[in-house]
């Protein structure tokens, strides 16, 4: 198998792309991955002559929505290149061998690469009852996982449901899916959050981890700090109307066919950490707050749980559905502003000889 | 005559509780709370206005969000003096007073409910600092002042290339995400308006009742103690 490495320049030539669609995607990872242009051809370097890295690409509890992002990536190439070549070692989806033949080639790459692959996971892993939720080959997903992640170099978990359990963990979490995070020990994991990520974010993860070597600056929550370094409402090009107060009421208002800010429609952009307002979606044609929906806040962990969607405030956990902060707040107050009337009654009845004598009644009397 | 105007309870004697800097903080921190609740408020809800009008033209929202950013700091300056001065100030200010680690301050905390809350019991021999259920309260208001300040600069740190923030910023990671510290900044809101309800009544009833001047205190400085009542507070081991 080791002959099989090729460089992604031959790969891209073998394949009929030219030299200079080769040098525009050098060009456009080297933009997304925020580098001066002088280092355009060190990125062009690095993909002609470094060797692909061996890819092991698991998908366990999801919907393969990163996987169709990522094949929607902007610049053909991206998906041409990087997942029809990293594709080769193993992923359920797109691989050519099936049965025991895909397991094999699964176990050969594990075997042959031993601390060189980069294990790429999509979905979440159930936990529930030892994980029958998920198997895969007569093996349970997380069996799978661990496996394949003693020999690996790097850990790239794709999209919420590897990064933090996306909509299988939202309550009551009937399989008890687990982010990846949680289950690995002692390995680097890169959230590649969104639900799904976005396909540039995803081959710039990739060219990243190609080009240095190494994995890439991290936040605390474990996402690349390139792309998810800025909240969505930062970027946002209807961010002006947020500052002027100009928001949109409900979705057939004057102010929503004006392009106000959809803040009060519960966009999440404000506690949101992506790059949509930057690289958008589908060759930078939209992104949801372009098109005039709010943003959910998909590459946020428990972003199902922190409904309801079009509502600025979250649901007060125990009061019912209808509920938010501030109408259980008021609640309170009201039953407040009872009491203290309540209690001022009481005051003038109970300690009337007092507020009249300055004493208490002498058997009362104390100290 | 009144009879309550000829109380033979005249005497009394007055006595320096809350000194300058306890009662600008006080006044400092009901100022900066009043202004965070209301823009804060606005914030969370803002009222949305049918304009036809470009963004570039106005900045109101912009400028909600600044005051409420200023006054953060003010707040939070405010408070760290505050427990500064619970170590300089003198025994009514006294960090002690805040912190039921004795078993006294619990069954004191009982006595005052009987007294005040329940109404069960009569007694007219009023605390002049704090008495042992308001410190409480206070402590608990402390607990939640140190809350608001992690939440608030934790969200805030997104938004600020300034060095303070950051320092914050491992509070929305421990949560998980931004939309939880928010919620928990915006529930802690409706605790200080509930506690600035009970906290106004409260004063005036212990006027009331107590005859001390305990609500021009706050802007003098002076309490009243009958003449023949001794000291009743909470013991500090000095």
């Amino acid at each position: 198998m080791a002959k099989n490495q090729k460089t992604y320049y031959e790969i891209a030539i073998e394949k009929g792309y030219s030299r200079r669609d080769f040098m525009k995607l050098s060009a456009m990872m080297a933009a997304f991955l925020g580098l001066e242009s002088s280092s355009i051809g060190q990125v062009a370097r690095a993909l002609e002559t470094k060797k692909r890295p061996p890819v092991i690409w698991l998908h366990g509890q999801e919907c393969t929505c990163c996987s169709e992002s990522f094949i929607r990536s902007s610049h053909p190439l991206v998906a041409d290149i990087l997942l029809d070549q990293i594709s080769l070692d193993y992923t359920e989806t797109l691989m050519a061998p099936s049965g025991y033949q895909a397991e094999k080639s699964l176990h050969d790459t594990i075997e042959a690469y031993h601390g060189e692959y980069i294990l790429m996971v999509e979905g979440s892993i159930p936990t529930k009852e030892d994980g029958v939720y998920c198997c895969i080959g007569g093996k349970t997903f997380e069996e799978v996982l661990h496996e394949s992640v003693d020999g690996a170099k790097a850990i790239v978990a794709w999209g919420n449901c590897a990064s933090s359990g996306c909509v299988q963990a939202a309550k009551p979490n009937p399989t008890g899916a687990t982010p990846v995070r949680k289950l690995v020990k002692g390995k680097p994991v890169i959230n590649v959050q969104g639900c799904p990520p976005i396909a540039e974010v995803m081959a710039g993860v990739i060219v990243h981890l190609l080009l240095f070597g190494q994995i890439p600056e991290l936040d605390r929550l474990g996402r690349p700090k390139a792309f998810y370094s800025r909240r969505v409402h930062d970027t946002c090009y209807r961010r002006p109307n947020f500052d002027a107060g100009l928001f949109v009421q409900s979705f057939d208002d004057e102010n929503a066919k004006r392009g106000y800010c959809l803040y009060k429609m519960g966009c999440k952009g404000p506690v949101t950490y992506n790059a949509c307002g930057v690289t958008e979606w589908n060759n930078g044609t939209s992104f949801p707050i372009k098109s005039g929906h709010p943003c959910l806040g998909c590459s946020e962990a428990n972003f199902w749980d922190n409904g309801p969607f079009y509502e600025h405030l979250p649901k007060f956990p125990g009061f019912g559905i209808e509920s938010n902060a501030d109408k259980v707040g008021l609640g309170l107050s009201v039953a407040t502003g009872v009491g203290i009337v309540a209690h001022a009654i009481s005051t003038n009845i109970r300690k009337r000889k007092l507020i009249q004598e300055g004493e208490c009644e002498p058997e009362e009397n104390e100290s | 005559m009144d009879k309550a105007l000829q109380s033979e309870r005249m005497l009394m004697h007055p006595k320096y509780v809350w000194e300058v800097p306890v009662r600008i903080y006080h006044w400092a921190n009901a100022l900066s709370i009043a202004i965070l609740s209301v823009t804060g408020y606005i914030i969370g809800d803002p009222p949305a206005i049918q304009s036809a009008s470009e963004a570039s033209y106005s900045y109101w929202f912009g400028t909600v969000r600044y005051v409420h950013f200023i006054f953060a700091y003010v707040f939070l300056v405010n408070f760290v003096f505050r427990v500064y001065w619970g170590f300089a100030g003198n025994r009514y200010a006294n960090w002690r007073n805040y912190i039921p680690y004795s078993k006294r301050h619990w069954m004191d905390m009982w006595e005052i409910t009987k007294v005040d809350v329940l109404q069960v019991k009569c007694s007219n021999n009023p605390n002049l600092g704090h008495n042992a259920l308001a410190s409480f309260t206070y402590f608990l208001t402390f607990l939640a002042f140190l809350l608001q300040v992690l939440t608030g600069f934790g969200i805030y740190a997104a938004m600020s290339p300034a060095w303070f923030p950051q320092l914050f910023a491992w509070v929305p990671a421990l949560l998980g995400g931004d939309l939880l510290t928010r919620e928990i900044h915006h529930i802690l809101m409706w605790f200080f308006i509930l506690f600035a309800m009970v906290h106004v009544y409260l004063v005036f009833y212990h006027d009331y009742i107590e005859r001390n001047g305990v609500t021009s205190s706050m802007i003098g400085g002076w309490k009243f103690q009958e003449e023949g009542k001794e000291e009743r507070e909470i013991e500090l081991d000095k």
